[in-house]
């Protein structure tokens, strides 16, 4: 076949980068080999973009095993323990087919994890759709809900923790970002680094079928009114297959017959074969006729292409092929030796006893674009100045129609339909700061939980970014954990827009600068651009995914309070910022003005006075104050209580409204006995840490003195009807 | 006392109920799907998950298992067996107990804690929970709306078959606190010699102060009585 401009720009590449093709290849490509080099330079796969501005993210520090170029990032839990985590979208995939889109989001993320040798011990997610009043909100919300659940509860890993936020900037491209976090052993953790020549290559798994094909370069480019019709590019998952591919690698994985092991995500055969080889230094030849396939006649271009699920590439040690086919075997899996690695340093592919493409690897990996977009600075916005409708506003109206809008409301009705216990190790459920993990059969436990917040990164990027790295460590710090690593999933519109690429741009600086402050670095990540239809991009909307360790889970704590007479206490300043808040978005419809201002000293030093408190059992309870703010985050600290509060009104602030939903930064509130109240003050004034007494616990009434007083059991039912209502 | 797991392709609350078991004092073993015999077994556990993917129907390819044969025979010796939640289905799909679990009545897979009245002590897998105590246990299933004819539910009522019931918080037992749609909120069932026991609440992740609480513990233990 005649390769024409038409078909290179069906395959997602520019004419420019077709040249670059045949410069590298000496030649035209045949019709594979230009299906090959599209899987490897799409965007997706190559973060030709994104990848001179990734390198500048803090990778390293003292418990990081390993940082971001494997399948997962790893880190040092003490003992010989190790956690691998990372983050991936499905965006693309699940706008067009919720069910499956979502379901083999999970599915793709949770083999990246146990290839490196880790059993998944937790999920989490973060879905943001478009207004509820879309037409397509509400069943995009119900399929992929019940997509993450079907994979996650079939699979048998729980699902943990998630957000789920709804905004019309998603209306036309929602996202789904699923995170998988496992446990290891520190001297068995798998790599994809091929190494050592003619060994096997074995394909194990499921059959390869046609779904998926092209599946990356999909993702790679945005929606338009003809979007409906790429559903056969959306992969279909099985999660029963990937339960038992899961055991028999952790099986295979206990002996040492594995060189390396790389699962087949995002461009499938064609991306495993050239990232092994690639970071192994070798060539790969694979003999096509031997792949398992699912349909007849299929092509080496649809071989190579598919993107069908729950498949792995394994280099094995010689003499080791019966002793692992025998694994596969039990399992009711495929297991093929479908090449070897050469010399050559090709990607060499036969079929029918003929070469029909052979591509130098380094055209494929190293060589392939990268590019430095251009992109334009965000201006800090002006502040606002008066707010007219401040006074106007009705203290108790305003925070009964927040805890009630869909971004504040309780999301049992989601989480309702995750299995959240299964392994019987999650010592804390989704809807605290951060959800808690034991380590299985051991004392000390992990902490996890995933942010984002894209009206703040759409306001200013780079104070968006440095904000939802400390959000993320504040929800971890919350539940009496330190800190260690976090993953991210990056997504953003088109980066051929200069805005758009100057949000990306500045959003990973804020991160850069939050993450290094804290000494808390990322491991894993996922870039996912071209989130937008007929170039209207999404908002920014990097998503953060933090792990914490709690040495002795005895010290861990919940928001929830505890007893009637104790004190809460406000840790930071109320400085009263209301721009970019939940409350005037809900309240004024008015979303304008500056994100709150961060301060990554007071950050790090409230937090880590916390935490030490939190480790001298001092506090009975703590809530990081976030979206909504004080008044929010006190009623969320009475909803899974038995008792309420009654809160002091303030003295010196101006507007009570300021005072109240203001959702300045580094703040927590601690709920203090009596007998504690002494030895906390003197070391918090001791540690130069500001705080400031709210108010008191009490029974049954959520009270602001001489403002409103609110039954706790009728706020509790407020907050849960949006979604049975939905 | 010796248990024996059943572990088929696909089960996922296996290790979670070896945990239990153990922690309990029970000798246990885990037996593949594709073996032949049991090992000596006082009690067998069909765990929960998704047996076979639950492919067909839940329970049904489970139930044509080599392993199950074997269950069979022994529960007709009248070995102790106890099928959790895919166990249940797996138990109705055999025959060992009668009647069906279709789909949850709100059509979505239902993970909560939910509370359980023992409405029925006098057996060998209740006699240490007190008659009518009330129970807070998790369920995790998309196919637990128990359903089966008239005159068998009159006979589960009146032969006292029926240990667990789903209430509300104070034991009111009606439609309101009925999580997925069963027939007269039956959560399980015995056979007619009541050594057979299928439930969909998962006992095993309750035994455990850290995780959850310890209601779970006393249907283990009763066993050793």
């Amino acid at each position: 076949m005649k390769i024409t401009n038409t078909i290179v720009e069906k395959h997602g590449l520019k004419i420019e980068e077709y040249s670059k093709i045949k410069e590298l290849l000496g030649r035209e490509p045949n019709f594979l080999e230009l299906g090959v080099f599209s899987a490897m330079w799409n965007e997706h796969c190559s973060y030709k973009s994104s990848r001179i501005h990734l390198k500048n993210l803090p990778t390293t520090g003292r418990q990081v095993i390993q940082g971001p170029g494997e399948n997962a990032g790893v880190i040092d839990i003490g003992d010989d323990d190790a956690i691998i985590f990372k983050m991936e979208s499905h965006n693309h995939p699940s706008y067009i087919e919720p069910y499956q889109g979502a379901a083999t989001g999970v599915g793709g993320i949770l083999r990246d994890v146990f290839t490196m040798g880790a059993r998944p011990i937790a999920l989490l997610n973060s879905i943001h759709f478009g207004s509820p009043d879309h037409s397509k909100t509400k069943a995009l919300l119900n399929g992929v809900v019940s997509g993450i659940g079907g994979y996650g509860n079939c699979i048998g890993i729980p699902t943990v923790a998630g957000e789920t936020k709804f905004n019309s900037t998603y209306n036309e491209n929602i996202l789904v970002n699923a995170m998988a976090v496992g446990h290891a052993k520190k001297d068995k953790i798998f790599y994809s680094k091929a190494k050592g020549l003619n060994k096997s290559v074995v394909y194990v798994g499921s059959k390869t079928g046609r779904d998926g094909i092209h599946g990356a370069s999909m993702a790679s480019a945005e929606f338009d009114e003809n979007s409906d019709d790429k559903k056969p590019t959306v992969q279909v998952g099985d999660p029963f297959t990937e339960k038992l591919l899961m055991e028999a690698c952790l099986e295979l994985m206990q002996g040492s017959s594995i060189i390396s092991i790389q699962d087949m995500g995002a461009a499938g055969l064609t991306s495993s074969s050239v990232e092994m080889a690639s970071k192994g230094d070798l060539g790969i030849e694979l003999d096509l006729d031997k792949v398992p396939c699912r349909e007849e006649n299929m092509t080496p271009y649809e071989m190579m292409l598919s993107e069908s699920q729950e498949r792995m590439l394994i280099i094995l040690e010689d003499g080791k092929e019966k002793e692992a086919k025998k694994i596969f075997e039990k399992w009711d899996l495929d297991f093929v030796v479908i090449g070897s690695t050469t010399d050559t340093n090709n990607l060499t592919l036969k079929f029918k006893g003929q070469i029909i493409g052979e591509i130098p690897i380094d055209a494929l990996a190293s060589k392939a674009p990268v590019y430095d977009r251009k992109w334009t600075k965000t201006k800090l916005p002006k502040k606002m100045t008066q707010i007219k409708e401040l006074k106007k506003t009705n203290l108790e109206d305003a925070l009964l129609k927040i805890i009630s809008s869909p971004n504040q409301s309780n999301k049992s009705w989601i989480t309702n339909q995750f299995d959240q216990m299964v392994m019987t190790d999650t010592m804390q459920k989704s809807g605290s700061d951060a959800a808690i993990i034991r380590i299985h059969k051991k004392e000390k436990a992990i902490a996890v939980t995933v942010d984002s917040s894209s009206n703040y990164c759409k306001a200013h990027p780079i104070t968006g970014g440095k904000q939802i790295v400390c959000e993320n460590w504040r929800n971890l710090i919350s539940v009496g954990a330190k800190p260690i690593a976090i993953t991210n999933c990056l997504n953003f519109g088109n980066p051929e827009n200069p805005q758009v690429m100057g949000e990306f741009v500045e959003c990973l600086l804020g991160i850069k600068e939050a993450c290094e402050f804290l000494d808390y670095p990322v491991v894993s990540g996922n870039v996912s651009l071209y989130n937008g239809t007929n170039k209207k991009s999404i908002h920014p909307t990097p998503v953060i995914g933090g792990v914490g360790l709690i040495v002795n889970f005895e010290n861990k704590i919940n928001q929830y309070l505890k007893k009637d007479g104790n004190t809460i206490i406000q840790i930071g300043k109320n400085f009263g910022h209301l721009s970019q808040s939940i409350f005037l978005e809900v309240i004024h419809s008015i979303i304008d003005g500056p994100p709150p201002e961060i301060n990554l000293s007071n950050e790090k030093n409230n937090g880590l006075a916390v935490l030490k408190l939190i480790n001298d059992k001092l506090v009975s309870s703590v809530h990081d104050i976030s979206s909504g703010g004080l008044l929010v985050t006190l009623a969320e600290m009475t909803f899974k209580s038995d008792f309420g509060v009654k809160i002091n009104k303030p003295k010196n602030l101006s507007n009570l409204m300021e005072y109240y939903f203001s959702e300045d930064q580094g703040r927590y509130l601690l709920e203090i006995q009596p007998n504690n109240l002494n030895i906390v003050s003197k070391f918090l004034n001791e540690n130069n840490i500001f705080y400031t007494t709210i108010g008191t616990v009490q029974s049954d009434y959520f009270e602001v003195t001489g403002e409103l007083k609110i039954k706790i059991n009728d706020l509790c039912k407020i907050n849960n009807t949006w979604y049975n209502n939905y | 006392m010796n248990s024996s797991v059943i572990v088929f392709p696909g089960s996922n609350c296996d290790r979670d109920v070896a945990v239990a078991l153990t922690k309990l004092q029970f000798r246990n073993k885990m037996v593949w799907h594709k073996e032949t015999s049991l090992p000596k077994s006082d009690l067998i556990v069909i765990p929960g998950g998704f047996s076979y993917g639950d492919y067909l129907r839940s329970g049904a390819i489970a139930g044509k298992s080599n392993i199950l044969n074997e269950v069979i025979k022994a529960a007709k010796d009248g070995c102790l067996v106890l099928g959790i939640c895919n166990g249940f289905q797996i138990l109705t799909e055999t025959g060992l107990l009668k009647g069906v679990l279709l789909r949850n009545k709100n059509l979505k897979f239902l993970g909560k804690d939910v509370n359980i009245k023992v409405v029925n002590t006098e057996n060998r897998f209740c006699n240490k929970y007190d008659k009518n105590q009330i129970l807070k246990l998790n369920i995790a299933h998309n196919e637990g709306n128990y359903f089966t004819n008239k005159e068998h539910l009159k006979e589960l009522e009146d032969k006292n078959l029926i240990p667990f019931k789903y209430c509300d918080e104070n034991g009111k037992i009606d439609e309101t606190n009925n999580p997925n749609g069963s027939l007269n909120n039956i959560a399980g069932i015995f056979n007619d010699k009541k050594n057979i026991l299928g439930l969909m609440p998962h006992p095993e992740r309750m035994v455990d102060h850290g995780i959850s609480n310890k209601d779970g513990v006393n249907l283990f233990t009763s066993l050793l009585n």
